[in-house]
């Protein structure tokens, strides 16, 4: 089998073109360039005013311009996303175990959480400015309630995947409610688990910063509305991109996160007899 | 009278392993009162392989769980060894048709989960594990993920983790149903060599009557709905067993026999 790979590859050598970089890189990364040329071109071509659509070059140079206040209000709106997150890791995950081993608990508390999602949470954020005021708590209490539904939701889908043969099992070894808690229905649920965390990471940034548009003096949901109400589009565009990259960022960690604590669903690899 | 229950104590080796009287099992659905078992009398000797066959739904699964003591029984007494089984007995080992391993364990991690559990000497069981690992020819797999092996691989080493700490019993559901057959003939194989090499009572629950036989010392026939002892059937074949032995006529009597009784039960069903 390996001669014949041999044979059958050698002639099939090119000498490397240069253009072959090119290549290398995501076909969406090239997609993503056209389109900012054309972005570029179709505003100076018609003319829009910049304070309608601003070309990417002026983006790029306002963002420069503006970094050092891009950055400090990046960074308030950041330590509310993952100030909020952790929140909801500690609220949510806790929940779903009590939902999963308390019969009580489930037909109690669950229902409430999934009618409670029908509750549009911007339409309650005013309410929450009201009663916390305009500083830190109420950006958390509405990343919280966003973020952690489908943490909740996806740890007990998670918990309550063991088979029931595996609890058998559990049981047939003499483990105890912990050890079948902490070495069978725990690890089989973290790849649930980190399904919902990922989710979370998206919605407590849109939290954060909706929680900023509502009543804020800093961050950047803040800028983006200061920049509005000055017809500032640039500037708003330059926000934009820097929560864009906070939540991609974010995304990212946690995806790496969970290709080291669930190594096991990452690399899908098939051996036969 | 008295003499002969004396001496039925004195010889304590004599007195079965397993102690099935009466036992009865009803389950409780909205539909009313479901008979899975009904009046279950059996003996099975220390040592002995004996398979539990009968068609789908006659409760042999159910005897199992009853013996492993995962299901409580409704009527009668079960006791294993000395022991009245009133709860789960992890005295057993036990294989179900899925191989329930872990995902997130390789193979001889998913085997350690026994001594991790058990508390028993990390060191010994690992050379246990591996030992049984290399009677299956699983020696190269040890650090194989279950993504990573095929589903006869996967129930191999399922029956190692069964086996790590050494059981005196060993109850088996049905572990080879989900298999191809030429897979299955391979595990039957490794199965017996386990059984000859560990000392222990395997109770097996299969639906397979040439697989009842191959396997066993006695196979016992369940009638289905509600489930009973039909008939016990000794089987005089040598030990070892070879794949060859299937096609001989002491065999052939054997699952002809076992064929015509199901015929009676009205398991199966020809044309005249």
């Amino acid at each position: 089998m390996a001669a014949i790979t041999d044979v059958e590859t050698e002639p099939r050598v090119r000498r490397p073109s240069p253009l072959r970089f090119l290549g290398r890189v995501s076909p969406a990364f090239w997609t993503l360039i056209i389109l900012l040329i054309l972005w570029e071109l179709s505003v100076h071509i018609t003319q829009v005013p910049i304070y309608i659509l601003p070309p990417p070059t002026a983006i790029v140079k306002e963002m420069i311009a503006y970094w050092p206040r891009l950055m400090y209000n990046g960074g308030i709106t950041l330590s509310e996303v993952l100030i909020g997150f952790l929140f909801s890791i500690l609220v949510g995950v806790p929940l779903a175990i009590l939902i999963t081993y308390s019969r009580v608990a489930e037909r109690a508390i669950y229902p409430i959480i999934v009618a409670s999602q029908t509750i549009p949470k911007v339409a309650i954020a005013p309410l929450l400015m009201a009663w916390f005021g305009y500083g830190l708590t109420p950006k958390i209490v509405i990343v919280v309630l966003l973020s952690f539904f489908p943490i909740v939701i996806n740890s007990v889908v998670g918990l309550k995947a063991s088979s029931a043969e595996m609890l058998y099992l559990a049981q047939s070894m003499g483990a105890s409610g912990w050890q079948t808690f902490w070495k069978f229905r725990l690890p089989q649920a973290l790849p649930y688990i980190f399904a919902g965390l990922k989710l979370a990471t998206v919605l407590s940034v849109i939290g954060a910063v909706v929680a900023e548009f509502i009543g804020a003096d800093q961050g950047l949901g803040y800028v983006i509305t200061v920049s509005g109400s000055s017809f500032n589009i640039t500037r708003q565009f330059a926000a934009i991109i820097v929560i864009s990259a906070i939540g991609m960022l974010f995304f990212a960690a946690i995806e790496a996160l969970e290709r080291f604590v669930v190594p096991w669903k990452a690399n899908p690899i098939v051996a036969s007899e | 009278m008295n003499d002969m229950s004396l001496n039925l104590e004195a010889a304590s080796s004599v007195k079965p392993h397993i102690r099935i009287s009466r036992v009865s099992k009803t389950f409780k659905t909205r539909k009313g009162d479901v008979h899975a078992l009904d009046d279950i009398d059996l003996n099975i000797k220390r040592g002995e392989f004996v398979s539990i066959l009968g068609p789908s739904g006659c409760g042999k699964s159910t005897l199992m769980m009853l013996l492993a003591g995962l299901t409580p029984y409704s009527k009668g007494r079960i006791e294993v060894g000395e022991k009245l089984i009133q709860g789960p007995n992890p005295e057993g080992g036990i294989v179900f048709q899925q191989d329930v391993l872990l995902e997130w364990r390789t193979a001889l991690q998913n085997i350690m989960m026994q001594a991790e559990i058990r508390k028993l000497p990390i060191e010994a069981a690992k050379a246990r594990a591996r030992e049984l690992l290399e009677m299956v020819s699983l020696g190269d797999f040890e650090n194989a993920y279950p993504k990573e092996l095929s589903g006869g691989m996967r129930q191999r080493v399922s029956i190692c983790r069964a086996l790590l700490h050494r059981p005196p019993l060993l109850l088996m559901d049905e572990p080879f149903g989900a298999l191809d057959a030429m897979t299955r003939d391979q595990l039957q194989l490794d199965l017996l060599r386990l059984c000859r090499d560990n000392e222990m009572t395997v109770m097996f629950i299969t639906h397979s009557i040439a697989e009842a036989v191959f396997l066993s010392d006695r196979v016992v026939v369940m009638s289905p709905r509600p489930g009973r002892v039909e008939r016990i059937i000794d089987i005089d074949l040598p030990r070892p067993r070879r794949l060859a032995m299937r096609e001989e006529p002491q065999f052939t009597a054997y699952t002809r026999e076992l064929t015509e009784i199901f015929k009676t039960l009205g398991v199966f069903r020809e044309e005249v």
